[in-house]
């Protein structure tokens, strides 16, 4: 019932969009079938595939960076008062900065070359996973603490069973969070100065060609592996972290 | 089974003071005062008002707050108290099995407990996780854990407390049984004077805030043979001359 409702809903879409386009009859609002027909082509040349694998790579290495650093820059925060003292402000000022100037910089600090663009995603992501883990690390249930201490847990029982499992929904929840953020970053970052990815691409039909067809079709593209990824990885693994309950 | 006073003393405690907030405008004395021993093969039950320091005194006695006057003596075993909380705290990630083994040192993890789930009545539970378990199961549990440390000294606080009659009672016979079986030494905290008559060896009077002990009692009467009357006329008894401590 509920899938049934979830794809009239799209056909619905989809077939006032064909409509809309057709009467239009301009190629700034391109039909559905003309978009598909630029995925077809572009997918032939391997062009599209070339370009979203690309985008992917970064997608994926600055995600896991910024996690990872994010989740131990949480942790540390929410468990020392002293350092979140210290690094709460710099954090507060990197969470507001727009991705776009932490970009820019990075560019020009960095170099206009490829870990210019992962240190832009991960100084963008990284704030906002660090905040996330240090409320999860704060609100560690201080009874379990204190049965973990009366029963001598070691320090390797203690983060295997008492720390992570109360830290993993919080991480689920950044990396969920995290990971769309992290695309739509990367694709700004591929327009202003990467020379492959979506976000070149897009660039590249925008500006040559004022090609709609082919903006909305890498978007489209990118938007299904995105969606995938999140349905057939992070949501099954929400699942699971929270089997017990 | 009567306790002699000079019965081996597994745990000493000797509590002189214990202030929350010292530096600040207004500290709180919460224990003054309070010294006894928890002796081997016997039930202990420190007896007293709600919110009159019996958790303080617990968390002093398991070394989880050091910052008191005066001395704790513990037995000198490595794994010498277990614990038993009024929550259950367990893991509610851990099946019921996994709790209990967690909390063993490494390598005594793999050992077999069969009996010791047997004898609790929770073998068709191990693989649930605690979610699934009603608060009667879950103490069970959290008793099974603190008993398969094998301790000297098993501390049970309120374990008694918001179960239903028949649950109160099954979990009574429970630690009745495991104290015979092993000859450990059990402190009870509890506010429920007929409770502590019906399973105590010695019962220590505590009076509220700050917490002091007003008085010691030994029951001589073996546990089988406590009916209602008897347990009725002894907190009758004991209402009249701690009238701060026993509600009549």
């Amino acid at each position: 019932m509920g899938f049934a409702t979830r794809l009239a809903s799209v056909l619905v879409l989809l077939a006032g969009w064909q409509v809309a386009a057709s009467a239009a009859g301009s190629r700034l609002l391109p039909a559905p079938l003309a978009i598909l027909d630029f995925i077809a082509r572009e997918s032939a040349t391997g062009d599209l595939w070339w370009n979203v694998g690309i985008t992917l790579a970064r997608v994926g290495i600055s995600f896991f960076l910024a996690m990872t650093l994010g989740v131990l820059l949480g942790i540390a925060l929410g468990r020392s008062r002293r350092l979140n003292l210290v690094l709460d402000t710099p954090l507060l000022i990197l969470l507001n900065t727009p991705a776009l100037v932490i970009t820019v910089l990075a560019y020009i600090w960095v170099g206009l070359n490829e870990a210019a663009a992962i240190v832009a995603v991960v100084l963008n992501k990284l704030p906002n996973v660090a905040v996330i883990l240090r409320e999860g690390a704060r609100g560690l249930d201080p009874q379990l603490e204190e049965m973990a201490r009366s029963y001598r847990f070691d320090r390797r029982t203690w983060i295997a069973h008492v720390l992570v499992p109360q830290l993993q929904p919080f991480a689920v929840a950044a990396a969920r969070s995290g990971l769309s953020l992290a695309w739509k970053i990367v694709l700004v970052i591929e327009l202003l100065g990467r020379p492959n990815g979506v976000g070149f691409a897009i660039n590249y039909y925008f500006v040559q060609s004022l090609n709609v067809a082919a903006i909305l079709g890498y978007s489209i593209v990118f938007m299904s592996v995105m969606i995938a990824i999140d349905i057939l990885i992070l949501q099954r693994l929400e699942a699971y972290v929270r089997r017990w309950r | 089974m009567p306790v002699s006073d000079t019965a081996d003393a597994a745990l000493r405690v000797e509590i002189l003071r214990k202030v929350y907030g010292g530096g600040g405008p207004e500290p709180v004395e919460a224990v003054r005062d309070l010294a006894f021993t928890v002796t081997a093969g016997a039930i202990t039950c420190l007896i007293g008002p709600s919110g009159a320091g019996k958790t303080t005194t617990l968390r002093i006695l398991l070394g989880l707050d050091p910052d008191y006057e005066g001395r704790v003596t513990p037995p000198p075993d490595e794994a010498g108290i277990a614990m038993a909380f009024q929550e259950p705290r367990l893991l509610p990630w851990r099946t019921v099995e996994q709790n209990v083994r967690l909390a063993l040192p490494r390598p005594a993890r793999a050992q077999n407990l069969d009996a010791l789930f047997e004898s609790l009545g929770l073998t068709p539970w191990r693989g649930r996780y605690p979610g699934a378990l009603s608060l009667g199961m879950a103490r069970r549990v959290s008793l099974a854990r603190a008993l398969a440390q094998k301790p000297r000294i098993l501390i049970l606080d309120e374990p008694f407390v918001s179960l239903d009659d028949n649950a109160a009672a099954s979990l009574r016979g429970l630690v009745v049984a495991a104290v015979e079986a092993s000859g450990m030494g059990v402190l009870m905290v509890t506010h429920n004077v007929a409770e502590a008559l019906e399973i105590a060896d010695r019962l220590l009077l505590v009076s509220g805030r700050p917490a002091s002990l007003l008085g010691t009692i030994a029951l001589d009467r073996p546990r089988g043979q406590r009916d209602r009357g008897w347990v009725e006329a002894n907190r009758a008894s004991l209402a009249g001359r701690f009238p701060g401590v026993i509600a009549s």
